[in-house]
């Protein structure tokens, strides 16, 4: 779907836009309530939610341990599944798994017709933040929460999508919130798949430095648009026994 | 740490995190160098187009190589260089020690160069009982210590200012200082006579001008210029890759490179060295020798994908913008290139199977192709190698870490059934739920160990410093279905 597509989809007021949600595996089994908040800020943003049940993993792990065969066979359907579902775009809580939407075109080099198949998907598929705010056009959802808050950028929504402001300005029009910039703010967290269990004491010396300069903010929250950053950091925060807690996006965009 | 290889990464890299010096000295270094090398890219308004330009003539020239090297060589020999050809390392050190012997020398001065730890250079020399001294003063610092370069552009970045006065007091026999101008006189005191004795200089090759024959090296020191202008004959160690069809591209590959790698808008000195000196009475050495080195480049070029290797420019900002480099350096890699770059060249220059565990030495955040000069897609390389060498384990090629990684195909093999078929998908995690109970306290798993740790063992690797979130109750999918598509959230869900 190109731009003028984009824009056919938000002015015709004869239907909501139908929006498929891809859950992602982590947030279905581990983080219920990101999902949850997701289907609630994007119904408050007018979008009409379809979820297939059918649906699990985008192929991510297999695909970056190196294991192409796998990946291909979880991409073909999730690309099979999603290409039957009558809506206009698929959005997803999480910018990596959204980027791996976005290369399965490079997957399928020797496939043509697949590789036309997986663009065309990969063209409708949106993380939330950017699908709020450069689709839909909304940087205020009407939420609410009370608290100093900083935004992690995690790595694939940044440097893959490119989603930088998108969520700044969401997070600065929540009510009561305050967004306290940290000076490395776009620095890995040190998580990276199966990078986090291979190599831990490299995983968790990488998660310090961001831990540091998180516990000496002041900050009451750290908000990111990917439950698995979340995970790595929450999981040293929790382990040291900090104050901060982590929340993702769509949570505190559902805080009213 | 001088002798690590990259088949021991993992010991490698856990010894130096427990290393606090070493630590500190990266974070200083690391962080400082990335800072300059922004400041310095945005003096610029047109950063973007010009690494773009840059891109788009290094796969220019890679693509038609063979036609850019034999202008070269032409226009070089024109001038009166001497170009030989290099297989690999052995032949390359060979044309050296040929050199060398012709020229009946003792003592060769070098200046920092790459190419020529690529080669083992100096142990190649001085198996032949010439002497080979590092002029660059970090590698200097490196070469008294007994020590490799750990980093591309700043060899003695492991090192801090009172690690090398302690080196210099011991080594050299001055009175304890570390003042860091005595320490530099005293290096520059004994480069000096090193400069005026030696028969030979050899260096590395920047830029190769196809269009003049001409060779660019780059430096801040002036030993570089001493090196290739004081002794009789200069011999100069090129990878194939480093030609460049104009000399106007110059222009371009200078505002890249110096602030790219130092921060700097241009190095102190740029040696544009064509032939050799014309008349007697003029100076430079009367012999130039090109040595260029094949050893793995040209596998390289003949995959599209593994062709962008060759457009790096060695200015080290991908080592400085990693995270895992910035924790580790580059002696724990175990490779002559450290870091993203290292972890892409290695296994390719030394084979797949004796470096199999530096591609997965990245988090994949990407850091290293935002600020890669040359727009060099550092993961889909890393992505590339990975696939690769699970093809090779599949083929049971790849020998040493096998047991491993038959474990782990088998993981992904069951991955895949599970991740293509909802229902298995939603019983193996009511399975996890049930035999997380084992672990789960207070709603968090923490750190695991003993008997089930060793049973799922990335579940103890991340429980060593993290927490985990075990699975919940309810899956959201579960939610959805049961609240007839309208969740809300419930706190503790």
């Amino acid at each position: 779907m190109n731009e003028s597509d984009h824009q056919t989809a938000i002015k015709n007021p004869q239907s909501a836009i139908k929006v498929g949600l891809f859950v992602t595996c982590i947030v279905d089994q581990m983080w219920s309530s990101i999902g949850v908040s997701t289907v609630e800020v994007l119904r408050r943003a007018g979008c009409e939610i379809e979820f297939d049940e059918r649906q699990t993993c985008c192929g991510q792990p297999a695909f970056n341990t190196g294991y192409r065969n796998e990946a291909l066979s979880v991409a073909r359907r999730f690309i099979e599944l999603f290409e039957e579902s009558a809506v206009d775009f698929i959005v997803s809580p999480s910018g990596s798994c959204t980027a791996m939407v976005h290369h399965y075109e490079g997957l399928f080099s020797d496939d043509d017709s697949w590789r036309q198949r997986a663009k065309a998907l990969a063209a409708r598929t949106f993380e939330l933040s950017s699908f709020l705010v450069r689709v839909l056009g909304r940087e205020d959802v009407g939420a609410r929460f009370r608290g100093r808050v900083t935004w992690h950028d995690a790595c694939h929504g940044l440097r893959d999508l490119g989603v930088r402001e998108e969520p700044r300005a969401l997070i600065r029009n929540v009510r009561e919130t305050e967004l306290v910039e940290l000076e490395n703010a776009d620095s890995c967290c040190g998580f990276g798949g199966t990078f986090s269990v291979k190599y831990p004491e490299i995983s968790a010396a990488i998660l310090d430095q961001k831990i540091e300069t998180i516990e000496t903010s002041g900050v009451d929250a750290v908000i990111s648009g990917d439950a698995s950053c979340l995970m790595q950091i929450g999981g040293r925060l929790s382990r040291i026994g900090s104050k901060v807690r982590v929340m993702h996006l769509a949570e505190l965009l559902a805080s009213q | 740490m001088n002798h690590l290889t990259a088949e021991t990464f993992d010991s490698n890299a856990r010894a130096a995190l427990n290393d606090s010096q070493l630590r500190g000295a990266l974070r200083h270094a690391t962080s400082l160098f990335g800072k300059r090398r922004l400041a310095a890219a945005r003096s610029l308004n047109n950063w973007e187009d010009l690494r773009s330009e840059a891109r788009r003539i290094k796969d220019e020239t890679l693509l038609h190589l063979d036609k850019y090297l034999t202008e070269f060589t032409a226009n070089a020999e024109n001038a009166g260089a001497r170009i030989h050809w290099a297989r690999d390392a052995a032949e390359a050190n060979n044309l050296v020690k040929k050199i060398a012997r012709q020229n009946a020398a003792r003592l060769v001065v070098k200046s920092k160069s790459m190419t020529t730890e690529e080669i083992h250079l100096n142990a190649a020399l001085e198996a032949e009982g010439i002497e080979a001294l590092e002029t660059d003063l970090g590698e200097y610092i490196v070469q008294l210590a007994g020590e490799t370069p750990s980093h591309i552009i700043a060899p003695a970045i492991h090192k801090t200012r009172h690690q090398i006065a302690k080196l210099f007091t011991e080594k050299l026999a001055i009175p304890p200082t570390d003042d860091i101008a005595t320490l530099t006189i005293t290096a520059r005191r004994v480069l000096r006579q090193k400069f005026a004795a030696a028969e030979i200089g050899v260096s590395g090759v920047n830029f190769g001008v196809a269009e003049t024959g001409t060779i660019l090296i780059l430096e801040n020191e002036g030993n570089i210029r001493l090196t290739t202008s004081l002794p009789r004959t200069h011999i100069a160690v090129m990878g194939i890759e480093k030609v460049i069809p104009r000399f106007a591209d110059l222009e371009m590959f200078l505002k890249l490179l110096p602030r790219s790698g130092t921060g700097q808008h241009l190095t102190s000195y740029q040696s544009l060295i064509t032939g050799t000196k014309r008349s007697p009475d003029q100076e430079g050495p009367e012999e130039l020798h090109i040595i260029l080195l094949d050893n793995g480049r040209s596998r390289m070029l003949a995959h599209p994908t593994t062709r962008q290797s060759l457009a790096c420019i060695r200015c080290g900002a991908c080592l400085n913008a990693c995270p895992v480099y910035q924790q580790i350096g580059g002696h724990a890699y175990g490779s002559v290139y450290p870091g993203p770059i290292g972890a892409v060249i290695t296994p390719q220059l030394i084979g797949l199977s004796k470096a199999a565990k530096l591609p997965y030495a990245s988090s994949l955040c990407g850091a290293c192709r935002e600020v890669c000069p040359v727009k060099i897609d550092i993961p889909e390389l890393l992505l590339h190698l990975r696939a690769e060498i699970t093809r090779n384990a599949e083929g049971g090629e790849n020998k040493p870490d096998i047991a491993p990684r038959r474990a782990e195909q088998l993981a992904f093999k069951i991955w895949a059934a599970i991740m293509t078929r909802p229902r298995w998908y939603e019983f193996s995690a009511s399975l996890a739920r049930l035999l997380q109970r084992l672990v789960v306290r207070g709603n968090r798993i923490g750190k695991v160990g003993g008997f089930i740790g060793a049973m799922a063992p990335p579940l103890a690797a991340w429980t060593g410093a993290r927490d985990l979130r075990p699975v919940e109750k309810k899956s959201f999918r579960q939610q959805w279905r049961e609240s007839g598509r309208s969740p809300t959230v419930r706190e503790g869900a």
